[in-house]
């Protein structure tokens, strides 16, 4: 069963990964878009948000809001998919139930450390570095990339229960702009006002940021804010590991039973 | 295969209102039946893509409700559209269908390129299959389907959208299949298409089975080709058809519009000769004959036949968008709502 779904998940996860290949298009928005974010706010906001240190700050951030935002891939993907007919096929063979969508997922995850790579790149232009160790590095990237991972299952939910690819385009995206700027990614969470602050505490997205930073070694806040408290902002770490699971532990099988029952037309 | 009282409704329309199939092994079953029949609905049942709300049915021996994943084993699938990956080229996406049948890479490899051979595009096999002809498309959805060698064969409404050249390479194909042995259930919305290739033809509509038997039972019942005259004056319809109705071996249907009178006719050239000489026979001037001619019975004149109203189309199932995939309906001369275009 576990071996049939690794072995079905990385056939399609292959053929995803070839159609992205044939098709470099498709990865333009993922590599181009964090690469203007980061220019964007590297030397727009900088100066008024604190210089270099916002710098180090923001980085971190910019990466958890662009794995974040790559889960509209997944959406696009599987919409795409179900259109053209080709979710009925994969129904109608004997493979797992969960392959198509784990397969995207995966496939995902690639796009997202390519992007990961080339936004890393881009931060060392505008000056940020890693200032931890790298066993602080390579825990920070695996934390961005289980979290890539968790915010795809979202996305393939969305995904399948989208009829068309306009409606995937606008709906694989909406829903990430609140989650991504009501957060820790562009200014302190301590900064928002009342019940957004909230909201930004318990972001998974904030947690993620903050965790990241940490580990990168970056400071957590922009200059000039003191250190948040509370629990989510003492267990970054934790809470951010956690909140990622149990995304996977919600939205998996959410995703499954609509592909069990999904009508392509 | 076999179905018992299938029954599915969306909302307010019955899909499905009761349908019973019975393919035995080895035979070709063609579902025939306009737009929104069941056809498509009926398909996905049998594939287990889609529960009934009642109703049994059992492919190669498996139950499609309680052993789904039996039935995926024993059949391909080729849809209504080619689900093929635009990206990916034909040989990669057959090992794609392949590998995901099971089959070992070695297999799935050695399988992929045998079946590009058979379906004449070993020659384009390494070119990404977005620059496929819709009939190579279809060739290489149908060859997907019959990767695994399945022991059953769904193929729904394979050449529809094809040009008559399309068309053509897709009988050729589906033919072989036919003689190779699988047990085959095809649905079409074209007679002439279930005649060529099927052993016993299923007329579905509105969700029923209305009628089963052979290409030629179904003919016989439908009283084989209709006779079609135009004549020159709306004032002449009524001699023209007492004329046909004395020749026809039913009632002439009478189309004012299109000064139109058909009839079906038991022995077509015989009949058209009678026609013929009658009407010389009423002298110069009384009737002004612009067009007549024999038509072999298209899907209309059977269901005018069978339910007294044309095949109509019903929008609400998910069969989709189809208009312009009828283009090519060669057998028609148009029946009363006919698919137009006799070529």
């Amino acid at each position: 069963m576990l071996v049939k779904a690794t072995r079905d998940s990385s056939v399609v996860a292959w053929r995803n990964l070839v159609t992205i290949r044939r098709n470099p298009d498709l990865l333009f928005g993922a590599v181009v878009n964090p690469i203007v974010f980061v220019l964007l706010f590297a030397y727009v906001f900088a100066g008024s948000l604190g210089g270099e240190g916002y710098r180090h700050f923001l980085v971190a951030g910019i990466f958890v809001q662009t794995v974040a935002f790559n889960s509209a891939f997944t959406t696009l993907g599987l919409t795409n998919d179900l259109t053209k007919g080709l979710i009925d096929r994969f129904r109608s063979l004997p493979m797992s139930r969960i392959a198509v969508m784990l397969g995207r997922t995966t496939s995902d995850l690639v796009v997202s450390a390519v992007t990961l790579v080339i936004m890393t790149g881009a931060g060392l232009v505008v000056g940020w570095r890693i200032q931890g160790s790298v066993t602080g590095a390579v825990l920070g990237y695996g934390l961005l990339l289980l979290f890539a991972f968790a915010m795809s299952w979202i996305g393939a939910w969305i995904g399948l229960l989208c009829r068309t690819v306009e409606v995937a385009q606008s709906a694989g995206l909406i829903w990430l702009f609140p989650v991504s700027f009501i957060a820790s990614v562009f200014v302190s969470a301590q900064t928002l006002p009342g019940p957004l602050r909230a909201f930004a505490e318990w972001n998974p997205v904030s947690a993620v940021s903050d965790a990241t930073r940490s580990l990168f070694g970056n400071p957590v806040q922009p200059p000039g804010i003191a250190p948040a408290t509370g629990w989510v902002a003492e267990h970054a770490g934790l809470y951010a590991v956690l909140s990622s699971l149990a995304i996977v532990a919600v939205f998996m099988p959410l995703a499954l039973a609509r592909y069990r029952r999904v009508a392509s037309r | 295969m076999r179905a018992e009282a299938l029954r599915k409704t969306y909302g307010t329309t019955r899909a499905l209102d009761g349908v019973d199939l019975e393919i035995p092994a080895g035979t070709v079953l063609g579902l025939l039946g306009p737009n929104g029949a069941g056809k498509t609905t009926t398909v996905r049942v049998l594939t287990t893509l889609l529960r009934p709300d009642s109703g049994r049915a059992w492919v190669a021996g498996h139950d499609v409700l309680a052993e789904p994943d039996a039935v995926r084993r024993s059949i391909g699938l080729s849809g209504q559209y080619a689900a093929v990956d635009g990206h990916l080229t034909g040989y990669e996406n057959l090992y794609l269908v392949g590998r995901l049948y099971g089959m070992s890479r070695a297999d799935a490899r050695s399988r992929s390129r045998a079946l590009l051979d058979r379906f004449r595009l070993a020659a384009d096999g390494d070119r990404p299959a977005k620059g496929y002809s819709g009939g190579m498309r279809r060739r290489l959805d149908l060859a997907g389907a019959l990767i695994a060698e399945p022991a059953v064969v769904v193929l729904d409404e394979p050449t529809t959208g094809l040009d008559p050249r399309g068309r053509q390479e897709t009988w050729d194909v589906i033919s072989e299949l036919v003689t190779d042995g699988a047990t085959v259930l095809l649905t079409t919305q074209y007679l002439e298409e279930a005649d060529r290739l099927a052993d016993t033809i299923a007329v579905i509509d509105a969700g029923r089975v209305i009628a089963r038997g052979s290409a030629d039972e179904l003919k016989a019942q439908i009283g084989g080709e209709r006779l079609e005259l135009v004549v020159a004056d709306t004032a002449q319809l009524a001699v023209a058809r007492a004329v046909l109705a004395e020749v026809g071996a039913a009632e002439p249907a009478v189309d004012e519009h299109l000064r139109r009178v058909s009839v079906a006719v038991d022995a077509g050239p015989k009949a058209l000769i009678e026609v013929l000489r009658r009407f010389d026979a009423l002298g110069e001037g009384e009737v002004a004959v612009l067009d007549i001619a024999l038509h072999r019975p298209t899907l209309d004149d059977v269901f005018l036949t069978l339910t007294g109203h044309p095949a109509e189309e019903r929008t609400d199932e998910r069969t989709g968008d189809r208009t312009d995939g009828r283009a090519g309906d060669r057998a028609g001369g148009g029946g009363p709502a006919g698919p137009g275009a006799a070529r």
